[in-house]
């Protein structure tokens, strides 16, 4: 008789375990790679600083001799306002070298996700465990869309905070007070808070990208990475040249909303709508008015309802479920 | 007792190819079954169907779910070592165990880790880490640690020294195997295996050309040591195949009379590798 109780398996604890299996294989990618570009940003920084100085003091310059706390002691709200708003584009133009990062990590581990374990056979370990080709890929998903993001996110706050930090002690270095213009706590969080709430409209835009690269990766036999890039731009460059175009302004849509998208979505703030940002060319670069601008419900809403993001969306998915499918059976490629 | 493995009419075709050619097969309970055949047999593609790796035709059942469909619920009382044991590279041992113990109901820890004291590997090392057969060591420690009630084996010994392999197959037996678990190991190293398999398959060109148990096989075939002046006398008897040996002659015969057989010379049990040799020959002609 055997006796062995068989507990029972919670379909959410093994999604959890999936989760973590891709946190250990790809933690280079996600947590080292966006922490490592924070600090490469915050010592680049530091040495500006210290070059900076160095140069001051060689030319006799002083700096200090304005004293920015009494400044701001004489000013009233809305300059305040304006002033951490300039902070805030400071602070999001930095986000830049960390959202690059993280776009060709989850380029690259699209890519993999579905054929290196074919490819050094380890598929057949993973398909021994009791686990669903829905679940396998659907982690995969996730990593790539929520959970990758969210450790960039960290990375960038991690950076803001090393950043002001600098910034506060280099000014209490010539006496000045900066810390109750630039540590708005309440500021801050609701700047991170703006960056979290943009995480989910990103998954939506992304799943084109993310479900033909996770397509590919579970097709192809050989060269993921290649066939991922070469199919989208060769049919591109057909559309272009063959003459199956009418005309020049379906030539720009298909490589808008096809090309690009099926290649560039996982890049954070892509589904950024320029064009309906009027505010943005109009407001004689008011950065406050800007920000409000990009991160305003009404924006969020026009890019939530627009054909590009559902239409994408829904094509991504169909994309993932054809990913799934292939993974049953297609256990075989070729390192 | 229902059937653990249950195929009618199994068959797979690559293209022109045909790699399984309307296979019946039972296999029942308890029982180690040996797959044996030559390369591009169907050995692989039989075990693909059988864990729901593969698309086929026919009717083919294991433990009473069909592979394709219900895989998930199958790899719960399904475990199976594919090829050289392969691990992901990047996992380390801790992490392994704790993987499997967090997605499959019937892993034992307990089970798994007094497995691994027994050997050399370390929680903290990674796979790539490991030697080839401290890595089939670690996978045979995950899978004898799961209350599977079928196990199927891959050439799972596969370039490994003999130190190994014989640990393998002792540790299967010893610690592992009881009269409600089935193992199905396909080997070339057959005569490794021969000493603890139930049944014997032999496959070829996608057909079961041998389907027995090992006593049957006792019983139908039987190697004769013959001096050259009774060499036609046992030709006669239509000999599966002949070798020389020593100036003698050495007939391997199927379902001959043994007195008969008797009356030729000596008479021996043959080994699995030379019945597979017999029923093989030509194979790559």
């Amino acid at each position: 008789m055997s006796t062995t109780t068989v507990k029972t398996q919670s379909p959410l604890d093994t999604f959890a375990w999936l989760l973590r299996r891709e946190f250990w294989e790809y933690r280079g990618s996600f947590y080292w790679a966006p922490l490592i570009t924070c600090l490469i940003m915050l010592t680049m920084m530091l040495l500006g600083m210290i070059a900076a100085e160095l140069f001051a003091n060689q030319h006799g310059v002083t700096i200090g001799a304005v004293k920015l706390d009494q400044i701001t002691e004489h000013m009233d709200e809305a300059h305040i306002e304006k002033l951490r708003a300039g902070i805030d584009v400071g602070l999001l133009t930095m986000n830049l070298p960390i959202t690059l990062v993280l776009f060709l990590v989850s380029f690259f581990y699209c890519t993999g996700a579905l054929y290196n374990d074919r490819a050094d056979r380890s598929v057949l370990f993973w398909k021994s465990l009791p686990l669903s080709d829905t679940q396998t890929v659907l982690a995969k998903v996730v990593t790539a869309a929520v959970v990758a993001p969210l450790l960039a996110l960290a990375a960038k706050i991690a950076m803001h905070v090393g950043f002001l930090l600098l910034i506060s002690l280099y000014a209490a270095l010539h006496g000045v007070n900066a810390f109750g213009i630039l540590w708005s706590p309440l500021h801050l969080l609701s700047l991170w808070l703006k960056l979290l709430v943009t995480i989910p409209l990103g998954v939506l835009w992304a799943l084109p990208t993310i479900g033909w690269l996770l397509l590919v990766s579970s097709f192809v036999r050989s060269k993921p990475f290649l066939w991922s890039l070469l199919v989208p731009i060769a049919a591109g460059v057909m559309v272009t040249f063959s003459g199956i175009a009418r005309s020049w302004g379906f030539v720009s849509w298909f490589w808008h909303e096809i090309v690009l998208r099926m290649i560039f979505s996982l890049f954070q703030g892509s589904w950024l709508d320029f064009s309906s940002l009027k505010g943005l060319d109009h407001n004689g670069g008011d950065p406050s008015e800007a920000i409000a601008a990009i991160f305003s419900m009404s924006h969020m809403l026009d890019v939530l309802v627009s054909p590009s993001l559902l239409i994408g969306a829904v094509a991504g998915a169909a994309m993932i479920a054809g990913a799934i499918w292939l993974r049953r059976t297609r256990v075989e490629a070729y390192a | 007792m229902s059937a653990v493995v249950h195929a009618r009419g199994l068959s797979k075709r690559y293209g022109a190819t045909v790699a399984l050619d309307n296979v019946n097969l039972d296999i029942e309970a308890g029982r180690i079954v040996g797959l044996v055949g030559p390369n591009g047999a169907g050995k692989t593609t039989a075990l693909k169907a059988i864990l729901g790796l593969a698309e086929f035709d026919g009717d083919l059942s294991v433990l009473g779910l069909d592979p394709r469909a219900q895989r998930t619920e199958l790899m719960q009382q399904v475990c199976f070592i594919a090829d050289v044991a392969v691990l992901p590279r990047w996992l380390r041992v801790a992490d392994a165990v704790d993987f499997v113990a967090g997605v499959h109901p019937r892993f034992s820890r307990e089970k798994c880790q007094a497995f691994l004291a027994r050997t050399k590997i370390k929680p903290t090392q990674r796979v790539r880490e490991l030697s080839k057969g401290m890595i089939v060591q670690l996978h045979l420690a995950l899978v004898m640690a799961i209350d599977a009630k079928l196990l199927v084996l891959d050439e799972p010994t596969l370039g490994l020294d003999i130190l190994y392999r014989k640990e393998f197959y002792q540790t299967l037996i010893g610690d592992y195997f009881d009269e409600e678990k089935t193992i199905l190991v396909t080997t070339h190293q057959i005569e490794e295996v021969e000493h603890i398999l139930t049944d014997l398959v032999f496959i070829r060109d996608g057909k079961l050309i041998l389907n027995a148990t090992m006593d049957q096989v006792g019983e139908r075939f039987a190697e004769v040591m013959v001096n050259p002046d009774k060499a036609d006398a046992a030709r006669a008897l239509k000999p599966l195949y002949e070798r020389q040996i020593f100036g003698k002659t050495i007939f391997l015969f199927d379902g001959v009379d043994r007195a008969r057989l008797a009356e030729l010379g000596e008479l021996h049990k043959p080994s699995v590798a030379d019945l597979f040799v017999a029923t093989m020959k030509g194979t790559y002609a």
